[in-house]
C-alpha cells in the first residue's frame, strides 16, 4: 500500500503544497486502493479515474499557475452517493435511480470541489439512507474493513469503510438519526453530524428534511473539522441553512484544552442494553477526561427513552412525502404493468420494482402516521416529544458545555445478524437519534476496541446548536491523549486487508 | 351532457335558502415561480426554461419567493383579512403527474391572512358583505392534456402530455365563509364578488388578471336548505368556473338542480361537478367525501413565514382604495347615468373603463367600446369581455377616432384587429390601411365622379334640398371603401353647389 494513503488529509495536504507530491498522485494512489481492496470492502458504488484524475490534474494546473488554493486542495473525497453529482450517479442506494445524472452538484460537493478536493467516486449506503447497515443497499452491502463479515454501519456504511480502509482519507456522510456517527463507532473512524443548518441539504436527496444533516467521515478530529470548515455555511438554496458566520473548526482542534470543561455523562444512555467492552472502553475514555482536566458530571435527560419511538414517526412521515417524487415520470427507473396501465398503476409497478423492503415499509408507516384521524395520536405527538427532547437537552446545557454517551450499545454486528429484525435494527441507534431530533452537534470518535471481540468503540460527544467548535475541542483533546496511550491511531490495530491480485487501474 | 331535471327558478326559491361559498385562486405575476428561480410567464413553449426543483428533481429543495409573498399580504389587506405574525407552509401530498414532486407546498391551518370582509355592490344596487374566512399562498400544478380520448377527460384517454411551465406559479387562494341571505341574487353575488376580486388584484398589480389564461379560477359551493331549516344543506363544489358568465349560471343551474332533486325526495351528493359551458350544465365529478386524504403536515424545507410589523404596515398604507369607495367615486367622477353604470358594472368592466380613461380616452368613449363591440365580440366568441383588448389599446383607439384618423366603422374593423393580436389600433391602422382619406383632393376626385353618375344633385342643393348631398356622401364613402370622413364629404358637397 503506498505510503500516501496512510496519510491524514492534514498531511496530505501539507505534503501537496510542499509540492513533494501531487494531487494526480495522490488521486491514484488512492484509487489504486480502491482497485486493490474494495472488491472485498465494497465501499463504492461509483469509481471514474478519468473524471478524478481530470480534476486532480485541474488542482495541480492551479497550483503550478500560482493561484490561491483551499487548506485540503488536492486531498481525495469520498462521496456518499446521496448527494446528487453532475459528473457522477447518484442513486441513494437504490434501483429507483440507477443511472440517475444529476443536471447540478450538491452544494457540499460544489464547495468541496471549488476547494480543491478531489471526488473518488460514490460510496455505498442503506437505500435512501435507511438503515443502520448498509445491508438495505440495493447494491449488495458494504463489509466492515475491521472484519468483511461485520456490518460496517448505516446508512453511511461505504463512506465509513473507505476511510477506514484508507481507500480515501475522508468522505461525506448524511446523518438523519445517527448514519454518519454510528458508521465511525463500529469503524475506527470520525464522524460529525454538525448543527442542523451548519451545512446545505441542497443536493442531498431527502431523508427527512427536518433531521437529515450532511458531515464530514475521517481518521482523525482534525480532519473532520477541516472540511466542515470547507462546507459549513448559509446556502441561499436551501431555506434551513443558518445564516452564521462559523468559527474555524481546525482551530478549535489545535487549541484543544480540557481545563474547565465540564462533561455531563447521560445517565439514560449507558447501563442495560449497552454491551460490556463498550462500556468498559467508555469509562476509561471518562477517566482520561476527567484526570485531565474535564470535570465529569450526570445529568438527566427523561425524555430520551421517547426518542426512537417519536423518530420512527416523524423521520418515516417525511420520508413518505420525500419519495413520493420517484414514480417513474420524469427521471429514474420505469416499470410499466404487462400490457401497459394508467398513471398511477406505471407509477405502483415502479414503486413496486425499485423500492426495497425497508423503504416500502418506512413509506407505508409514515403515510400511516399522516393519515387523517391518526395525525393527531402519531405525527402530533412525536412532534410533542420531539420539544420534550429539546428541552432536556436546553436544561442539560444549563449544567453542562457538552454531553457525552457511547455512540452505540454495541460493536459491529454480523452481516444478517440483525437484518430480519427490524426493532433491533432501530435500536443501533439509540444514542444518537436524540441529537437529530433536537438539531444539535454531535460526534463520534474511536475510544479503543472492546476486550471481548476486538472491534472499535466509538464515544459520542454533543454539544449547544450552533457550538460545534466545542466538540472539536473536547475531541481533538481526548484523541490526542488516547493516541499517545496507544502510540498510534487505532486504525493502526486493524488487520490488513488482503489486496486483489487485480492490477491497480493506472 | 343531457341536463337534469331543474326546478322553476322562483319556485326554487320559494321552498329553499340558498348557501353559497366561493373559492377563488390567483396567479400572481411574480417575475419568478413560488418557489424556484424559473421564469412565471405565460404561453412559453411547454417544458422550457424550468428549474431542478419544477421537475421534483433529487435533491432540491424550496426556497419562498420574497415578492409573492408581499402581494400576498396586500392582496390579504385588501380583502380586510388579519395577517398573521407567523404563518406555516404545509405539504399537500397527492400522487398525481401535475406537480413533480407529487405534493403541493400550500398552506393549511396557518394561512397568511385570515378573517376578513369585503364589500361588493350588484348591478341593481344591493350591496353584501362577504365574509372571508383566509387566503393562503400555494404553487399552481402544472397542466396536462389528455389526448386520444373523446372527452379531453383522463378517462378514455390514451396518454397524457404534462407541461411544467404552469408548475410552481405562486397562486393564492381566497376562500369565503358561508354567504347567507343572498336569496334570489346568489348567482350574480358569485359573479360580482369573482368580478370585485378581478378589480382588487387589478388595482394592487399582483395578477394578470385574464380568466382566459387561467390567472383567476373559481369554484363555487351551493347547498340549499329548506326554508326554516337551521342545519346547512349537502354542498356540491362545481370547479373551474372560469368567466364571470359562468359563475352566475353555475350558480343559478345548481340550485335548480338540487332543488329539483330534493322536492322529488332524493338527496344531493357532495361531489365535485363540473361546468360545461356549451351545454350550460354541470355534470358529477368525482365524491368528494372524508375519503381525500392530502397528509397535510407542516413543510419541513420551509421556515415560518414572519413578515416584520413594518412591512405589514408599509404595504397597508400603499394600498389602493377599497372597491366599495372607488365604485362611488367613479360613478361621480364619470357622470354616467344609473343604467350606464350598471351596464359597466355589470360587464365586470369598471377596471377597464378607469384604466382606459387613465389611459386618456374619456368615460363616454370608454365605456361605448366596452360595453359596445368589445362585449357583442366577446360573446360572439365565448370570452371575457376583459380579456379582449388591453384599456391602452382602447384608449389609443379612442385617440384615434377622437383625432378623426377613424371613424367609428373603421374603427370597429380596427377593434377586430385588435382582439386578433395583430398589435395596437395604431399599427393595425397602418397596417390594413385603414385610416380616413383626409386629403381634399382625393375626397374631390371622388366628389367628381359621384356627379358625373347624378348631375342634378348639385340643383337640388341649390334648390335647398340639402339631403340630395347623401347620395353623393353615400356613393363618395362606397368608392373609398369607408376611409372617408361623411363630414367632410358633406361639406366639400355644398360648397361646391354655392361655388358653381
Amino acid at each position: 500500500m503506498s505510503e500516501l494513503t496512510r496519510l491524514s488529509a492534514a498531511d496530505l495536504s501539507a505534503e501537496l503544497s510542499a509540492g513533494n507530491v501531487s494531487a494526480v498522485e495522490a488521486a491514484q494512489a488512492h484509487l489504486d486502493r480502491i482497485a486493490a481492496v474494495d472488491g472485498a470492502v465494497h465501499a463504492f458504488l461509483h469509481v471514474n479515474p478519468e473524471v478524478t484524475l481530470a480534476q486532480a490534474a485541474e488542482v495541480d494546473r492551479k497550483r503550478a499557475a500560482g493561484e490561491q488554493l483551499g487548506a485540503l486542495a488536492g486531498v481525495p473525497i469520498a462521496v456518499k452517493d446521496v448527494l446528487v453529482t453532475k459528473d457522477m450517479p447518484a442513486t441513494s442506494g437504490s434501483k429507483i435511480l440507477e443511472g440517475y445524472v444529476s443536471p447540478f452538484d450538491a452544494t457540499p460537493v460544489a464547495l468541496a470541489k471549488a476547494a480543491g478536493l478531489v471526488p473518488l467516486g460514490k460510496t455505498n449506503m442503506d437505500e435512501f439512507a435507511m438503515g443502520s447497515s448498509t445491508e438495505h443497499s440495493a447494491y449488495g452491502p458494504t463489509h466492515n474493513p475491521w472484519d468483511l463479515d461485520r456490518i460496517p454501519g448505516g446508512s453511511g456504511g461505504g463512506s465509513a469503510a473507505a476511510v477506514a480502509a484508507y481507500e480515501a482519507p475522508l468522505a461525506f456522510g448524511s446523518d438523519t438519526g445517527g448514519s454518519i456517527r454510528q458508521p465511525a463507532h463500529v469503524t475506527g473512524t470520525v464522524g460529525v453530524k454538525p448543527t442542523y443548518g451548519a451545512v446545505s441539504r441542497y443536493g442531498s436527496i431527502a431523508l427527512a428534511s427536518s433531521l437529515d444533516q450532511v458531515g464530514p467521515v475521517s481518521r482523525t478530529v482534525l480532519d473532520a473539522a477541516l472540511l466542515q470548515d470547507v462546507i459549513a455555511g448559509h446556502d441561499p438554496n436551501d431555506s434551513t441553512s443558518l445564516n452564521e458566520s462559523w468559527p474555524s473548526m481546525a482551530e478549535a482542534v489545535r487549541g484543544a484544552d480540557l481545563t474547565g470543561l465540564k462533561i455531563g455523562v447521560i445517565r439514560e444512555l449507558d447501563g442495560d442494553g449497552f454491551q460490556a467492552g463498550v462500556r468498559q472502553r467508555y469509562r476509561e475514555a471518562l477517566d482520561l477526561l476527567a484526570s485531565n482536566g474535564a470535570e465529569i458530571v450526570e445529568v438527566s435527560a427523561p425524555n430520551f427513552q421517547y426518542s426512537i419511538a417519536a423518530y420512527y414517526l416523524i423521520m418515516p412521515a417525511e420520508a413518505s412525502s420525500n419519495l413520493a417524487k420517484f414514480d417513474s415520470v420524469r427521471f429514474g427507473l420505469r416499470q410499466a404493468p404487462a400490457g401497459g396501465g394508467t398513471v398511477e398503476q406505471v407509477m405502483a409497478a415502479t414503486r413496486e420494482a425499485g423500492f426495497g423492503p425497508e423503504v416500502k415499509r418506512r413509506v407505508i408507516l409514515g403515510t400511516y402516521a399522516l393519515s387523517a384521524g391518526y395525525y393527531d395520536a402519531y405525527y402530533g405527538s412525536a412532534q410533542k416529544v420531539r420539544t420534550l427532547v429539546q428541552q432536556d437537552f436546553a436544561n442539560a446545557f444549563e449544567q453542562v458545555d457538552v454531553l457525552v454517551s457511547p455512540t452505540a450499545p454495541t460493536t459491529a454486528f454480523k452481516l444478517g445478524e440483525k437484518l430480519d429484525d427490524p426493532m433491533a435494527m432501530y435500536l443501533n441507534d439509540i444514542a444518537t437519534i436524540p441529537a437529530n431530533l433536537a438539531g444539535v452537534p454531535g460526534m463520534s470518535l474511536p475510544i479503543g476496541l472492546a476486550p471481548e471481540d476486538g472491534l472499535p468503540v466509538g464515544i459520542q460527544f454533543l454539544a449547544p446548536a450552533r457550538q460545534d467548535a466545542r466538540l472539536y475541542n473536547v475531541g481533538g483533546a481526548l484523541e490526542s491523549l488516547l493516541v499517545d496511550r496507544w502510540g498510534g491511531p487505532l486504525l493502526a490495530q486493524a488487520p490488513e486487508l488482503a489486496v486483489s491480485t487485480q492490477e491497480g487501474t493506472r | 351532457m343531457a341536463k337534469a331535471a331543474l326546478m322553476d327558478y322562483d319556485r326554487a326559491l320559494e321552498l329553499f335558502e340558498p348557501v353559497i361559498g366561493l373559492e377563488v385562486h390567483v396567479e400572481l405575476n411574480t417575475k419568478t415561480k413560488m418557489f424556484s428561480s424559473s421564469p412565471n410567464s405565460f404561453g412559453r413553449e411547454p417544458n422550457t426554461g424550468l428549474a431542478p426543483l419544477d421537475l421534483g428533481l433529487p435533491g432540491t429543495l424550496p426556497v419562498v419567493n420574497g415578492e409573492a409573498v408581499k402581494y400576498s399580504i396586500s392582496l390579504g389587506l385588501a380583502l380586510g383579512c388579519s395577517i398573521a405574525e407567523s404563518s406555516r407552509f404545509a405539504r399537500k401530498n397527492y400522487f398525481y403527474p401535475d406537480l413533480g414532486k407529487n405534493y403541493q407546498i400550500s398552506q393549511y391551518d396557518e394561512p397568511i391572512a385570515y378573517e376578513g370582509e369585503v364589500e361588493i355592490e350588484l348591478a341593481n344596487g344591493r350591496v353584501f358583505q362577504i365574509p372571508i374566512e383566509r387566503a393562503h399562498m400555494e404553487e399552481d400544478a402544472g397542466k396536462l392534456t389528455h389526448m386520444g380520448g373523446a372527452t379531453g377527460r383522463i378517462q378514455g384517454a390514451e396518454y397524457s402530455l404534462v407541461d411544467y411551465n404552469r408548475a410552481g406559479v405562486p397562486l393564492v387562494e381566497i376562500v369565503t365563509k358561508p354567504i347567507y341571505g343572498t336569496e334570489g341574487d346568489a348567482p350574480e353575488v358569485a359573479k360580482t364578488y369573482v368580478q370585485t376580486i378581478r378589480d382588487i388584484v387589478i388595482a394592487l398589480g399582483i395578477s394578470d388578471a385574464r380568466m382566459e389564461h387561467g390567472n383567476i379560477r373559481c369554484d363555487a359551493n351551493v347547498s340549499l336548505r329548506p326554508r326554516g331549516a337551521e342545519q346547512l344543506g349537502t354542498r356540491t363544489e362545481t370547479k373551474n368556473v372560469n368567466s364571470f358568465r359562468s359563475i352566475e349560471r353555475a350558480v343559478r343551474y345548481e340550485i335548480q338542480r338540487q332543488a329539483q332533486i330534493l322536492a322529488d325526495g332524493g338527496a344531493i351528493t357532495q361531489e365535485t361537478r363540473h361546468w360545461h359551458e356549451d351545454t350550460g350544465a354541470t355534470s358529477a365529478g368525482r365524491p368528494k367525501s372524508d375519503a381525500d386524504d392530502y397528509r397535510y403536515f407542516p413543510e419541513p424545507d420551509l421556515l415560518p413565514v414572519q413578515p416584520s410589523a413594518e412591512l405589514i404596515a408599509e404595504l397597508r398604507a400603499a394600498l389602493p382604495e377599497p372597491p366599495a369607495a372607488r365604485r362611488r367615486r367613479l360613478k361621480a367622477e364619470w357622470g354616467f347615468t344609473d343604467l350606464e353604470f350598471q351596464d359597466v358594472a355589470n360587464g365586470g368592466l369598471l377596471t377597464e373603463v378607469a384604466l382606459t380613461v387613465e389611459a386618456g380616452a374619456s368615460p363616454a368613449a370608454a365605456r361605448k367600446w366596452w360595453t359596445g363591440e368589445l362585449t357583442r365580440l366577446a360573446n360572439a366568441a365565448g370570452r371575457e369581455t376583459a380579456d379582449l383588448a388591453t384599456p391602452a389599446q382602447v384608449a389609443e383607439l379612442a385617440a384615434l377616432v377622437e383625432a378623426g384618423t377613424l371613424t367609428d366603422r373603421l374603427a370597429r374593423q380596427v377593434l377586430e384587429g385588435v382582439v386578433a393580436g395583430e398589435g395596437s389600433p395604431q399599427q393595425i391602422v397602418d397596417a390594413r390601411g385603414l385610416a380616413v382619406v383626409s386629403d381634399d383632393g382625393a375626397l374631390i376626385a371622388a366628389i367628381d365622379a359621384a356627379l358625373a353618375q347624378q348631375p342634378d344633385v348639385l340643383e337640388k342643393i341649390r334648390d335647398g334640398k340639402v339631403q340630395a348631398a347623401g347620395a353623393v356622401i353615400g356613393a363618395v364613402m362606397k368608392a373609398m371603401q369607408g376611409k372617408a370622413d361623411a363630414a367632410r364629404v358633406r361639406e366639400l358637397v355644398i360648397e361646391r353647389a354655392a361655388a358653381e
